[in-house]
């Protein structure tokens, strides 16, 4: 029995598929979900979300939302997602270096938590580009 | 009569003129495709966040207080966003738009409540300051294309000021588009949030949460706020360019019949100044053949 996976943000669809498994990064930690697995709804945090269909992996970036969980569907409403292979590893350098700068420059509190919102945000795509680089390598 | 070189230089104002609305039209129509494209993007989104908010609520039950959910039994102050563009030149749609917000105000003030005003959209802003209201922010130049991220500080105001109790209730007025010719002002409530517990199938009452329901639920409340101010800035960005799409042919289509009037009026001009001149000269031979 297949999973029926969709992940929309609220600017685009980035996924509709029939997967095998999820794995996905909620606030309580990682979890992965195989066919009728139970219901269930939870909240996303930033972090790798990996799928698998037909052996191969493929990895997304997920910047928090939500994930309802059916038997046989799962759907995630991502605040923003990049799949692994869509990101730059030079942009998210950059984007690390403002992020940095802005925090450095020690704002109102409003501006800090988007600095560092964006700053988490980068590291993530760095992370993720490295170890993309590093499988082909 | 203006004199033909005079209404030479009309004509190719005219016709100047008509080129550039031409162009304009062409932006405005492709714009138009894309920002339509951008309406539809967003509605999976949202549909879903409806499908399990609306379920969830039908599991969950009593505590509302303190949550975007809370109905005040009496509202003292509203808080409204309008929305419209930085630009104008869109035939009526800004004074629609303009016209119904200040209708709303007065609505409201009657009902004896006050009003506080948040503005997306330079037109909207200049009109609202302009008019001496309570305008609480404003946020303009965001763009043809704007991002999730681009109208979270507006959300998150209004968000902030209902769960502060700085308004006991949040609308939307926007320009909402029904199709290329038709766009309509629209007034929406956002908060506090409506509960659509309609026929929801029990897909099993052993629903986990995590961490638990009113958490999820609490995340999840904004989250369809700001996604339903969203889609009304989405919607007024294509009512925007299609309205000015439709002006802008408007507008071409008249220069092109001035064109043809003053055309018609030069040609009338110059056939008359030469049967003035060779009635002139005919008349000066026949003065010279007489004497």
């Amino acid at each position: 029995m297949p999973l029926h996976l969709e992940i929309v943000t609220a600017e685009r669809l980035v996924l509709s598929d029939d997967v095998d498994q999820v794995n996905a990064p909620t606030k309580d930690g990682r979890v992965g979900i195989l066919p009728r697995h139970m219901p269930l709804l939870t909240v996303l945090t930033e972090g790798e979300l990996s799928i698998i269909k037909g052996g191969q992996r493929t990895e997304f970036a997920v910047y928090g939302g939500f994930m309802e969980v059916l038997p046989d569907r799962v759907t995630i409403l991502a605040d923003a997602c990049d799949r692994s292979d869509e990101i730059d590893l030079e942009r998210a350098e950059e984007a690390r270096k403002r992020a940095e700068e802005r925090i450095a420059q020690r704002k109102s509190d409003q501006e800090m938590a988007l600095a560092e919102a964006d700053l988490r945000r980068a590291l993530l795509q760095i992370k993720m580009a490295k170890a993309r680089r590093g499988i082909q390598a | 009569m203006p004199s033909t070189r005079e209404i030479r230089r009309r004509i190719r104002s005219v016709r100047n003129l008509a080129q550039i609305t031409r162009a304009m039209e062409m932006v405005s129509a492709s714009k138009m495709r894309r920002a339509q494209r951008n309406v539809l993007a967003t509605r999976p989104y949202a549909d879903r966040l409806r499908d399990v908010m609306s379920s969830l609520m039908a599991r969950t039950s009593g505590a509302r207080k303190g949550t975007l959910l809370e109905i005040r039994p009496e509202v003292k102050t509203v808080g409204v966003i309008v929305i419209t563009p930085d630009r104008g030149l869109a035939g009526s749609l800004v004074a629609n738009i303009l016209r119904r917000t200040a209708r709303f105000v007065l609505d409201e003030r009657e009902k004896g409540r006050q009003v506080k005003v948040l503005a997306i959209g330079k037109k909207g802003r200049d009109f609202l300051s302009r008019s001496g209201q309570d305008l609480l922010a404003e946020v303009t130049k965001l763009g043809d294309y704007p991002k999730l991220a681009d109208v979270l500080g507006v959300s998150t105001n209004v968000i902030e000021g209902f769960l502060k109790g700085e308004f006991d209730e949040a609308y939307i007025i926007y320009s909402q588009f029904v199709n290329t010719l038709v766009q309509r002002p629209a007034v929406r409530r956002i908060l506090p949030v409506e509960a659509e517990q309609n026929a929801t199938p029990a897909k099993g009452s052993d629903f986990n949460y995590e961490p638990d329901q009113d958490v999820v639920l609490n995340d999840l409340l904004p989250r369809f706020a700001e996604v339903q101010i969203y889609q009304a800035v989405l919607e007024s960005i294509a009512s925007e360019h299609s309205a000015r799409m439709v002006a802008m042919r408007n507008a071409t289509d008249n220069a092109k019949d001035l064109r043809r009037e003053l055309t018609l009026t030069y040609n009338k001009t110059r056939q008359a100044n030469i049967t003035k001149e060779v009635s002139e000269i005919a008349s000066g031979a026949a003065a010279l053949a007489d004497s």
